[in-house]
């Protein structure tokens, strides 16, 4: 037996917002919009010791030739509302929301957090996030876009000045004694100042200090300046990597940046993004596994998703006949045929040509390529035990410290997981029988950070 | 027969005289937590109201609304208000919920898909208050546009013009939210897996609003409401404000403070809702058509066992500020706070709004002795309204997205407008 203590598995759930990855044409789909799928999922996730809950965020409804999805999950509440509201029928999970730095100012950010903070008992945290076009911008005020550098750059002052704001009432600042009168101890509690390329502000700040003090904080980031932005700020860290030959030398990498960032070992968790198919036998998974991506690539979603790369209409095309020859339209000037989701492929010329030479080689259709380089198998695929084990070693081998685990059914899809995959990992000590403490920070295991004064006292 | 008022509470920190959060009752150590607004949202839905207001600014609190001040004795900071709100939804029933968000240095954007979201997780109880900021410490907090140094001279021509661009503003702000919560007709979720479509791309808006001070794209990335069109409600003092309320709100909060201003405030409105052309528009539900719902708004402070309440207010005035007020104070026994009341609805008015002066005492005060004696004389009903907030303010209930009725329209009739 290894000596090493065994490390527990963080867990965490989402209901994705604007995907093509939720089923809902499932017969027992439900409302992505109701607060009852919101409560039932996040509900659920507690009842399996899940370490927190989390929404994303978008800001733009996507659209092909200037015209709504129409395929695909689109529509959602607002974030922090709903977990405002599930902090209500909720105790101990966390809540965690995207907010965009790009859109979001850090005032009015910095309060938001903070009282919902507050309103569950210390258990909010953020999940740091950018906006990558101007079609986005198109909805707010602030207009236009940022360009690629800047909006890191906003982003990091972002999250500095969020996090001023939050060190801005001391821990005893507010005294409420009603005999001496005294409601506050200092007359410039929540004081703070931030001059920056970014930002220009100054005042004081409404929110006296939160139960964690600073709420957690989630990004994702595998660019160079991404990694130490996260591993200078961030608690949790979303990976993309689910092969351990990438996630050992990612969570390595990380830990030590961290470390050279002055944080202590173990200071950063590191969740990539899990699915899971579960069957009774290993076929019976395989089977729906298989079900699952044949659902999720339906034609208009293939069809989109190559729009989006060769950027032409190709509603012509038989996805049952040959890979076309075009070349991907890549002038400057052209229209975007696609707006509003992010483009994984940079040089989509070179990722058409690559597409088609596969194509030749292995003789495949449209759909057939689609199932090639579109799908995304499903990570955990087997009978409970066999994913409860997988799961619990990649963890043990230092993978990464849990996983995010966003079922395809929404609300029930949670259930399977935390009716007959928890139990095992439970019965492993891979998750927790019950919750450690109260906040977020706590059952994460991370520390309060020390607060930095904005004054002189 | 007197007509039925609508009954509002106005929830600020401990309450709305500056000493509250010293009495016996008040918990100024919870204002932050939110076991302490469950129990006032619930005292106040146990005491009968309609629905609650729940106050907010972006910087700290001061004697007005234009200043904040650096002092130790009074309550300092707050929550965010749409955030209590959402929080209190679910452990509530029937209650309407109507949080404060300023117009001035938010996006209407996301105003939009907050104030709808809380309609979500309330079933349809969900209002917004828009409010103006015209405080420089908000302003600082923000830091994206040049504040001018402004005197508070009513009659100083630069105020005047300085208030003005952020009243037209504002009038942007609402008209861009409503525009949003309409930008997705009802039934734009199909769902119909036949020909793989989640959604009918028709029923999807942009709203391609392009005004003075901002433009917005849409269409909204939440879905219509439960109510479609939450609840506006303003509170106004003057000329433009009241211009305002007639252009974009459903509700307006006054403030009369006799029987003489109290007929005055009331021809006012009646007279900026006509230069704003609200009547013509009549049969537009949900932005502008309906009639404009007049509230007056009242500071309570009750009697209660062992101090009247002309006692309690003088006792709070003595341990610091003193109360001031934009609204007409009110104390005494239930039954003189219901005569003040029952010459409101004989004016004409509404319904009222009561700021109570201590939230802890004088909210189960008005659930135990105002409201019985309200109800006795059939001023408010025997039991409180059900259903959405729209319906507690006598609003439509069923309201189509304006695209959905200009689609409609155009499909029918080749002159779009008339087709109210």
């Amino acid at each position: 037996m290894s000596t090493t203590p065994r490390k527990r598995m963080i867990l965490a759930t989402a209901i994705i917002g604007v995907n093509e990855h939720t089923l809902w044409e499932h017969p027992d789909a439900g409302s992505q919009t109701a607060f009852s799928s919101f409560r039932h999922v996040a509900q659920t996730a507690e009842r399996g010791m899940f370490d927190y809950f989390f929404l994303a965020e978008g800001l733009a409804i996507r659209e092909r030739a200037r015209r709504p999805f129409d395929h695909d999950i689109a529509g959602r509440p607002d974030t922090l509302p709903v977990l405002a509201a599930l902090a209500a029928v909720t105790e101990h999970i966390g809540l965690v929301g995207t907010l965009n730095a790009t859109f979001n100012e850090p005032y009015e950010l910095a309060r938001q957090l903070a009282t919902l903070d507050h309103l569950s008992g210390g258990r909010a945290g953020w999940n740091v996030v950018t906006s990558f076009d101007a079609f986005t911008g198109q909805n707010f005020r602030r207009g236009g876009f940022l360009p690629h550098s800047q909006r890191y750059e906003r982003a990091e002052e972002m999250v500095a000045t969020v996090q001023k704001l939050w060190d801005s009432w001391a821990d005893d600042d507010l005294v409420a004694d009603k005999d001496s009168g005294v409601f506050v101890r200092d007359a410039n509690a929540g004081a703070y100042e931030h001059h920056s390329s970014q930002f220009d502000i100054r005042g004081q700040f409404t929110v006296p200090r939160s139960p964690q003090g600073r709420p957690v904080i989630v990004q994702a980031g595998v660019s160079p300046r991404g990694r130490d932005f996260a591993a200078s700020s961030a608690d949790v860290i979303f990976s993309p990597f689910l092969k351990l030959e990438q996630a050992q030398p990612f969570h390595a990498d990380m830990n030590a940046r961290a470390v050279a960032h002055g944080r202590g070992e173990g200071a950063l968790k590191i969740l990539p993004s899990a699915n899971f198919a579960i069957g009774d036998t290993e076929a019976e998974a395989r089977d729906k596994a298989r079900h699952i991506i044949e659902q999720q690539l339906s034609p208009r979603a293939i069809q989109v998703r190559f729009e989006q790369v060769w950027n032409r209409d190709l509603s012509g095309y038989d996805l049952d006949g040959p890979v076309p020859e075009i070349e991907a339209e890549t002038s400057p000037d052209a229209p975007q045929i696609i707006q509003g989701r992010a483009l994984i492929h940079s040089d989509r010329a070179a990722t058409v040509r690559e597409w088609q030479q596969l194509a030749r080689e292995k003789n495949l259709t449209l759909r057939q390529l689609a199932h090639e380089v579109i799908a995304t198998p499903l990570d955990f695929v087997g009978t409970p035990s066999q994913v409860a084990e997988r799961m619990d070693d990649f963890v043990q081998a230092n993978g990464s410290d849990g996983f995010v685990v966003s079922p395809e059914v929404v609300p029930a899809g949670i259930d399977e997981f935390v009716d007959r995959v928890i139990p095992i990992l439970q019965e492993r000590g891979a998750v927790r029988t019950e919750y450690e403490g109260t906040t977020l920070r706590d059952n994460l295991g991370l520390q309060v950070p020390a607060r930095v004064p904005a004054r002189a006292r | 027969m007197p007509r039925k008022l609508t009954l509002g509470l106005a929830l600020e920190g401990a309450g709305w005289h500056p000493s509250a959060w010293r009495e016996p009752s008040a918990r100024p150590d919870e204002l932050f937590t939110p076991g302490y607004w469950v129990e006032r949202v619930r005292d106040a839905e146990a005491a009968g109201a309609d629905y609650v207001t729940i106050e907010d600014s972006l910087a700290l609190q001061g004697a007005s609304a234009h200043v904040s001040e650096a002092r130790t004795d009074e309550v300092r900071g707050r929550l965010d208000a749409l955030l209590i709100a959402a929080r209190v939804a679910p452990a509530t029933e029937r209650i309407g919920l109507v949080p404060t968000v300023t117009t001035t240095h938010t996006e209407p954007f996301h105003v939009s898909k907050g104030i709808a979201t809380l309609d979500f997780v309330s079933d349809g109880r969900a209002g917004w208050q828009p409010k103006l900021s015209i405080n420089a410490a908000e302003a600082a907090n923000f830091g994206r546009r040049e504040w001018p140094e402004l005197v508070f001279d009513r009659d100083d021509p630069a105020l005047r013009a300085f208030v003005a661009e952020l009243f037209d503003e504002a009038d942007d702000a609402v008209e861009v939210v409503r525009r949003l919560w309409d930008s997705w007709e009802d039934d734009a979720e199909i769902r119909d897996v036949a020909t793989d479509r989640f959604l009918d791309a028709d029923k999807l808006h942009t709203i391609d609003f392009e005004g003075r001070f901002f433009s917005v794209r849409g269409p909204s990335i939440t879905p219509r409401s439960p109510q479609g069109q939450p609840v506006v409600a303003v509170l106004a003092h003057q000329q433009r404000p009241y211009e305002f309320a007639a252009s974009q709100a459903d509700v307006v909060f006054t403030t009369p403070l006799d029987a003489d201003s109290g007929t005055q405030v009331l021809r006012d409105v009646a007279a900026a809702a006509e230069r704003v052309g609200r009547g013509e528009r009549a049969g537009t539900p949900g932005a502008a058509g309906e009639a404009l719902h007049v509230v007056a708004d009242l500071v309570v402070l009750l009697d209660a066992a062992g101090a009247s309440g002309a006692d309690r207010l003088a006792r709070l005035d003595s341990r610091g500020r003193a109360l001031t007020s934009d609204a007409r104070v009110v104390t005494g026994s239930a039954a003189r706070v219901a005569d003040e009341i029952a010459a409101l609805a004989e004016a004409g008015y509404d319904g009222v709004r009561l700021r109570p002066g201590v939230l802890t005492d004088d909210v189960p005060a008005i659930g135990e002795t105002l409201v019985p004696e309200l109800r006795r004389r059939g001023l408010v009903p025997e039991t409180p309204a059900g259903g959405s907030l729209r319906a507690r303010f006598g609003l439509a209930t069923d309201v189509p997205s304006r695209y959905a009725r200009e689609t409609a329209g155009a499909a029918t009739t080749p002159t779009a407008s008339t087709n109210a």
